[in-house]
């Protein structure tokens, strides 16, 4: 980029044109996040002002026509499931990765990152459509009744693999041939070079895909909102239905009014929060990878 | 540790790898393979044509796909220009160690990674109440249009900042103005990139659901202006797998359709993306 604008002169009237209508432009797509923020405290601030923070957590049940907001059992719903998926994904998708890189032969390894590619671009509800008609009906004839916090882990664990995974494999891709070498040189098997090599050198990547993979599994909706059962309760075991955080949103939107559709704003806020801590902390995470490779 | 120890421990290492990468795989080919088992043979020119019937267990998903289509076209009209806009100002006007350029940077990636679901209730409380456009395909069109910009602006800036900085600085020898280097000059040389970059914002918009249930809505019917309501073929299934008793095989037909739908996009971008890396010698 040549330079920036206050060291260049602007000699005719059409440059300083465009450059206020390109400033317009950004300032309506950096404006969006404003308005999505405004928007949604504003929604949920009626919920603040008749029910109060505390009751959120404090009510005895959520039964929004009996004025009880309890939003707990949502929130347990959607950490376990993200948890679980998350303890299943950055495993496997991470060995993934290393196959590609150190085992598969060329030609493997490029048809299975293919196949990884096609499946981060297929949309969450297809996997809920599959999760509802295949693994829903395995689940029930294993313990009854099938839409469960486990059909739920296991769809959101295929949804967030392809990411962790492409992530793994760029970071993989980044360390340097001359750690490999070396590490060969020394004599180091196959299994031993990644673990004591490679995978620490390439940490700070695999982080930053878990992360992304967890801000994902929080924010997914559709699939969760098929397989789960949507029962609010707080999951005792695997097999409990749940209803997580978006999945309530989606359910209840199309009916609530006042008070309702506020605290529904109210856990769209709390959602938002969660994820932005997990985005921010990914980018932070590549943004130190940068500096650890220019030192 | 001795030798045979260390061979049990690549041994088990192949044997791991090996293992994760074909559970996933066959996972994967189970979900592909149920999908296109029972929904190729559902598909037929009278079902992308003819319209649902008795609540979508009959008939086809003929005026599903227009209103999708008219869905994802205003999304595309309104995010094209705000992100070509903003991609070259964030690659032309900005620097990256000015608070300018690390804001709307920063605000962006944020906005990436909000939750569809957010953005419905961001978009039913903005366009369809406050706006006044109701459940309608307008309404739908534009929330996705505020979803789908992250993505279009970064890969259109970095098409932008993959031209040698060799052709601004000839440009500016030879006198052009800054407005004419742009239009003339840059912009013919990024196209790829802004043509990728549409690509992968149309594949997201197709995909979408969460955002679009309470904000285009649920109905059927041939939407008749960009006021009606109209349902995406996402929802499309949502409602037939969910809420219709006997609706799967056509959930099922609908959802080879999007999916082959977006795979042939990605395919598009994918083959954009590796002439344009071939014929510019630079790196992928």
């Amino acid at each position: 980029m040549i330079s920036s604008s206050n060291t260049i002169s602007f000699h005719s009237q059409t440059d300083r044109l465009l450059l206020w209508g390109l400033r317009l432009l950004s300032l309506m797509a950096g404006g969006i996040l404003l308005l999505v923020v405004a928007f949604l405290i504003l929604e949920s601030w009626p919920a603040f002002q008749d029910i109060g923070p505390a009751r959120f957590f404090t009510d005895q049940d959520w039964y929004p026509t009996e004025r009880l907001y309890l939003l707990t059992p949502m929130l347990w719903g959607t950490l376990w499931a993200t948890l679980g998926s998350i303890v299943l994904a950055a495993p496997l998708g991470i060995l993934s990765a290393i196959f590609c890189h150190y085992y598969a032969p060329p030609l493997l390894a490029t048809w299975y990152r293919r196949l990884i590619e096609l499946l981060a671009g297929i949309p969450s509800v297809v996997y809920g459509f599959w999760g509802l008609v295949v693994l829903v009906p395995v689940i029930g004839q294993l313990h009854p009744p099938g839409p469960s916090l486990l059909a739920g882990i296991l769809v959101l664990f295929l949804m967030i693999l392809p990411t962790i995974m492409l992530v793994a494999h760029a970071s993989f891709a980044k360390v340097p041939l001359s750690y490999i070498h070396s590490a060969m040189a020394l004599g180091l098997g196959r299994w031993a070079m990644i673990r004591n090599v490679l995978l620490p050198t390439a940490r700070a990547g695999l982080f930053t895909g878990i992360l992304l993979g967890i801000a994902r599994a929080l924010g997914e909706t559709m699939a969760i909102l098929m397989v789960c059962g949507n029962v609010v309760q707080t999951p005792s075991n695997l097999f409990d239905p749940i209803r997580t955080l978006t999945a309530n949103i989606a359910l209840e939107m199309a009916y609530a009014l006042g008070d309702h559709r506020s605290a529904l704003f109210v856990s769209g806020l709390l959602l938002m929060g969660m994820v932005v801590v997990f985005v921010v902390m990914a980018e932070g995470l590549q943004y130190r990878k940068l500096d650890d490779t220019a030192r | 540790m001795t030798p045979q120890d260390s061979n049990l421990q690549e041994r088990c290492g192949t044997l791991i790898a090996w293992g994760a990468a074909g559970s996933v795989t066959m996972a994967f080919l189970w979900l592909l393979g149920d999908l296109l088992w029972h929904g190729l043979s559902h598909i037929s020119w009278t079902f992308l044509v003819s319209a649902p019937r008795n609540a979508g267990r009959e008939g086809g998903i003929g005026p599903i796909l227009v209103s999708t289509g008219l869905i994802v076209g205003i999304c595309m009209a309104v995010a094209f220009p705000i992100g070509l806009g903003t991609a070259i100002f964030l690659a032309e006007y900005t620097r990256d160690d000015r608070p300018m350029g690390r804001l709307l940077r920063g605000s962006l990636d944020v906005l990436a990674g909000v939750p569809s679901i957010v953005f419905g209730l961001f978009g039913n409380a903005l366009f369809c109440q406050a706006l006044g456009l109701g459940f309608s395909i307008a309404s739908g069109g534009l929330t996705l249009a505020c979803m789908v910009l992250p993505i279009l602006i970064r890969t259109t800036e970095e098409g932008f900042r993959a031209i040698p900085l060799d052709q601004r600085l000839s440009a500016a020898a030879l006198g052009l103005s800054r407005q004419t280097t742009v239009w003339a000059i840059l912009l013919p040389a990024a196209i790829p990139g802004l043509l990728v970059g549409s690509i992968l914002g149309l594949g997201r918009a197709f995909a979408e659901t969460a955002a679009l249930i309470f904000t285009s809505g649920y109905v059927d019917r041939m939407p008749e202006s960009l006021m009606d309501s109209g349902r995406a073929l996402s929802v499309h299934i949502y409602d037939l797998a969910m809420n219709v008793a006997g609706g799967n095989p056509n959930a099922y037909a609908t959802a080879v359709v999007l999916v082959g739908l977006l795979v042939l996009i990605n395919l598009l971008a994918s083959w954009i993306a590796e002439r344009w890396t071939t014929a510019n010698h630079l790196p992928a």
